[in-house]
């Protein structure tokens, strides 16, 4: 009995694996089509983007801040303050950068999408569009999933960058750490290869977040309830799938 | 209208905020991120060492504390097994004796490795291609407390030094074979 239920669940799981795929196939193939309406996808980038930038702004801010004074703490115990630039910059391009502003969009940004989708679903809009020949892929789906795409690397530089400055605030203003070292032990540290790994992240992390968004709005039960659990679901999903993904690329890129 | 302002504004904004973080990310952060000035110009020397520690492509190279340029590439020398250095000077530093004597030294206790220049005397100076001869390889400190380890193992036990100071030297709580062979010593 309890063994046929994990048959059960594993099934589902490998068929809700397996829908993602065919659908992120499905919007890939719509993409390049949705370029033709740019409009669609400039107010994708406004509604995903520019205004998920306070709260990352603030969060950049604080998790820098928190950074700079927690690696202060341990540092101090080698007499090694200076290297504080190195620890925050380093931690920040590529771990915290990416991986938090992923978890602030799917907040933000990726519950609104599948609300959004999920609503229009259950008020039988995506239907309509159909219908009336208008493929709901190209003109709903595609730009949501390009806007999201586009913001979340943006969104993590300005987190980073944010980060940093809120490191060198609680570092070098009230933690007395000397400003050229603190800056040039950054340079030294830091190599183009860790910008480019952070980089990497939050595409890769963009592509889950907002895949997982659409997809889960795209097919959401039509009603009220299901649009609700849909939104859960984005929420869950984003956040395991950002922390394993991370796992699987820090590995792939160490 | 309004609202496609607001829209078109706030979006621009937001790319252009975007792409200057990146920018700054890209160029400003990693020492050997794409510069804009013109510091990737410059002439290359090289030099052997025995052992080069942790030093890597882009740390700095100085004279009396100065940057005068950056490693450029490390290789191995496949017949004599030293590491071959490449070295490049900024341009405007023209004028170093080619007798001149390059160290590997450490920033800090636990910093990164750079190469340290003294001046020669000579009156023909450092240009493309010139090979630094005279070099000191780095103090690999793990080496340095093994034999400081192996020293006092010779001290304490007498004959049998080299069997005892390998074993120990390797012991994962270094105080406490330090400890050991020190207490005797004021006795005698």
């Amino acid at each position: 009995m309890s063994n046929g239920r994990h048959h059960d669940i594993l099934l589902q799981g490998a068929r809700k694996f397996g829908s993602t795929a065919l659908f992120l196939v499905q919007l890939l193939i719509q993409c390049v089509p949705a370029f033709g309406r740019p409009r669609l996808i400039v107010y994708q980038v406004y509604n995903t983007g520019a205004r998920s930038l306070i709260i990352i702004m603030l969060a950049g801010l604080f998790v820098g801040m928190v950074l700079a004074l927690q690696g202060f703490n341990l540092l101090q115990r080698f007499g090694s303050e200076e290297s504080l630039g190195s620890a925050a910059a380093i931690g920040m391009l590529k771990e915290l950068g990416p991986v938090v502003t992923a978890l602030l969009f799917a907040g933000r940004a990726g519950t609104a999408l599948t609300s959004e989708i999920g609503l229009m679903r259950a008020t039988d809009q995506l239907v309509a569009m159909e219908i009336m020949a208008v493929n709901p892929l190209r003109y709903v789906a595609a730009p949501r999933f390009i806007g999201g795409l586009i913001a979340m690397p943006l969104l993590a530089a300005i987190f980073s960058v944010i980060g940093l400055y809120g490191a060198q605030l609680v570092g070098v203003q009230f933690l007395g750490v000397d400003q050229g070292a603190f800056w040039s032990q950054m340079q030294s540290a830091v190599s183009w290869h860790d910008v480019n790994q952070g980089f990497v992240k939050s595409l890769v992390f963009g592509l889950a977040c907002s895949l997982i968004a659409v997809n889960e709005g795209y097919h959401a039960e039509p009603t009220a309830a299901g649009v609700g659990l849909a939104t859960t679901r984005t929420v869950v999903a984003s956040s395991v799938l950002t922390l394993l993904l991370d796992y699987v690329l820090t590995a792939a890129f160490l | 209208m309004q609202s496609n302002r607001t829209l078109e504004l706030g979006t621009g904004l937001f790319v252009l905020l975007g792409f200057v973080a990146l920018f700054f990310l890209a160029t400003q952060l990693p020492s050997s991120g794409l510069k804009l000035s013109s510091e990737k110009r410059g002439f290359h020397v090289s030099a052997d060492f025995d052992n080069i520690g942790d030093l890597k492509v882009g740390s700095p190279v100085t004279m009396a504390g100065v940057s005068v340029g950056e490693v450029a590439a490390i290789r191995l020398d496949p017949k004599t097994y030293q590491a071959v250095v490449g070295l490049r000077i900024y341009p405007k530093y023209n004028e170093i004796p080619d007798d001149s004597f390059a160290s590997i030294q450490t920033q800090g206790l636990l910093g990164g490795k750079y190469i340290g220049l003294s001046p020669g005397g000579s009156e023909t100076f450092l240009k493309e291609g010139s090979h630094i001869d005279q070099t000191q390889s780095a103090i690999v400190l793990e080496s340095l407390i093994n034999k400081l380890f192996a020293s006092f193992a010779n001290k304490a036990g007498g004959g049998d030094s080299q069997s005892q100071a390998q074993p120990q030297s390797q012991s994962p709580s270094p105080s406490a074979p330090a400890a050991d062979p020190k207490k005797p010593e004021p006795k005698k």
